[in-house]
């Protein structure tokens, strides 16, 4: 089956990241295909590339990056709810006049419409927040 | 099993709104969702459930807060032709609320026949 | 065929009406996860375990074992609240028609 998934909060405070995380392991190691992992509210902070969190503790936003790498994901963060909180890719910075950009590789900043073809091309879409 | 839908049958696309407005942002976002998905010509509902129909409550004054009032917006659904919102009766006798409370017209449905609604959605979006 | 749904609870039943809220909602062929927090509601002997055997009745419930074992409560999972693993939750999910998840 074709999986999408949304991500609503961002990582560490609410648990929906690590078990939207670990859904989509346990999906691809059952040979299922995952269209999109769209992130919205707080859960673009997921695509930050500034985090240092603690050594003893996992990586959450490596840990996408390195995911998706591995299985050529389409990590995406919603750009209104980026630019609300402010991650930027090059170009948004570049477009918005700011001093810099955030983004974590392996993810992508796009529309809302995103979301809705996501759950359009997928066979069933899972919501993770709080 | 994989369902084609590559021909342009519209999937049921259900938003589901439990949050109250203002206290945190679900409300709101969720809306940008259903304008922006509007475009995609698919058979779209909104269901507020609990706290969700807060929402809806006529006379949103948000100018002490200094945020934008957001429920004029509901008005606006219908020119995008999102005209499918259902209230769950009990989440308005619970808070004192009717329909006429409400900024737009709605469906106010009981809880067996949200649970129809509800469960014969092919996605369901919470927030 | 009739449509069934896989509803999720991720928030524990003791000061959030969430779980309450969803087997309002849960009809005949449908099932419920208890994920995250929620998995407290999977828990014999409790304020809220009278009403979950009851929904037991009529609806297969099942916890996310990592986040039953997360939290210490492997021993006292009641009967009849089946766990299982992330690759169970995936399958849950492509038994049913759709995914709603109660945040």
């Amino acid at each position: 089956m074709k999986f999408s998934i949304l991500v609503n909060e961002g990582p560490y405070t609410h648990q929906a990241s690590d078990t939207a995380y670990q859904f989509v392991k346990a999906a691809l190691a059952k040979g299922h295909e995952i269209y999109r992992v769209f992130f919205y509210h707080d859960g673009v902070n997921n695509g930050t590339r500034l985090t240092v969190p603690p050594q003893d503790d996992r990586n959450i936003v490596k840990r996408w990056s390195e995911l998706a790498a591995q299985h050529k994901l389409d990590l995406v963060l919603c750009i209104a709810a980026a630019q609300r909180r402010g991650l930027m890719d090059k170009s948004e910075a570049k477009r918005n006049g700011k001093d810099a950009d955030n983004i974590a590789p392996g993810f992508r900043i796009s529309g809302l419409g995103q979301l809705i073809e996501a759950g359009i091309q997928a066979d069933r879409l899972v919501v993770f927040g709080a | 099993m994989s369902e084609e839908h590559a021909g342009g049958t519209a999937k049921k696309f259900l938003y589901v709104n439990r949050k109250a407005p203002y206290g945190t942002i679900y409300g709101l976002e969720s809306l940008e969702v259903v304008l922006i998905g509007a475009a995609f010509e698919q058979d779209v509902s909104l269901a507020f459930l609990g706290d969700g129909v807060y929402q809806l409550a006529k006379g949103q004054d948000t100018k002490g807060l200094e945020v934008k009032n957001f429920s004029p917006t509901f008005g606006a659904l219908e020119d995008y032709d999102v005209t499918k919102l259902y209230v769950e009766e009990e989440a308005l006798q619970a808070r004192g609320l009717s329909a006429a409370d409400l900024v737009v017209p709605v469906e106010v449905v009981d809880t067996r026949r949200m649970a129809e609604i509800m469960e014969d959605q092919d996605v369901i979006l919470s927030f | 065929m009739m449509k069934t749904m896989l509803h999720t609870v991720n928030k524990s039943p003791f000061d959030n009406g969430t779980l309450q809220t969803c087997l309002k909602f849960v009809r005949q062929g449908s099932a419920v996860l208890l994920i995250e927090d929620g998995v407290y509601a999977a828990a014999r002997d409790t304020a809220v375990s009278k009403q979950v055997q009851e929904a037991l009745k009529s609806t297969p419930i099942y916890a996310l074992r990592p986040d039953v074992e997360a939290r210490g409560m492997q021993n006292r999972v009641m009967d009849g609240v089946r766990l299982v693993d992330y690759e169970g939750f995936v399958d849950l999910v492509t038994q049913h028609n759709a995914v709603q998840s109660w945040l």
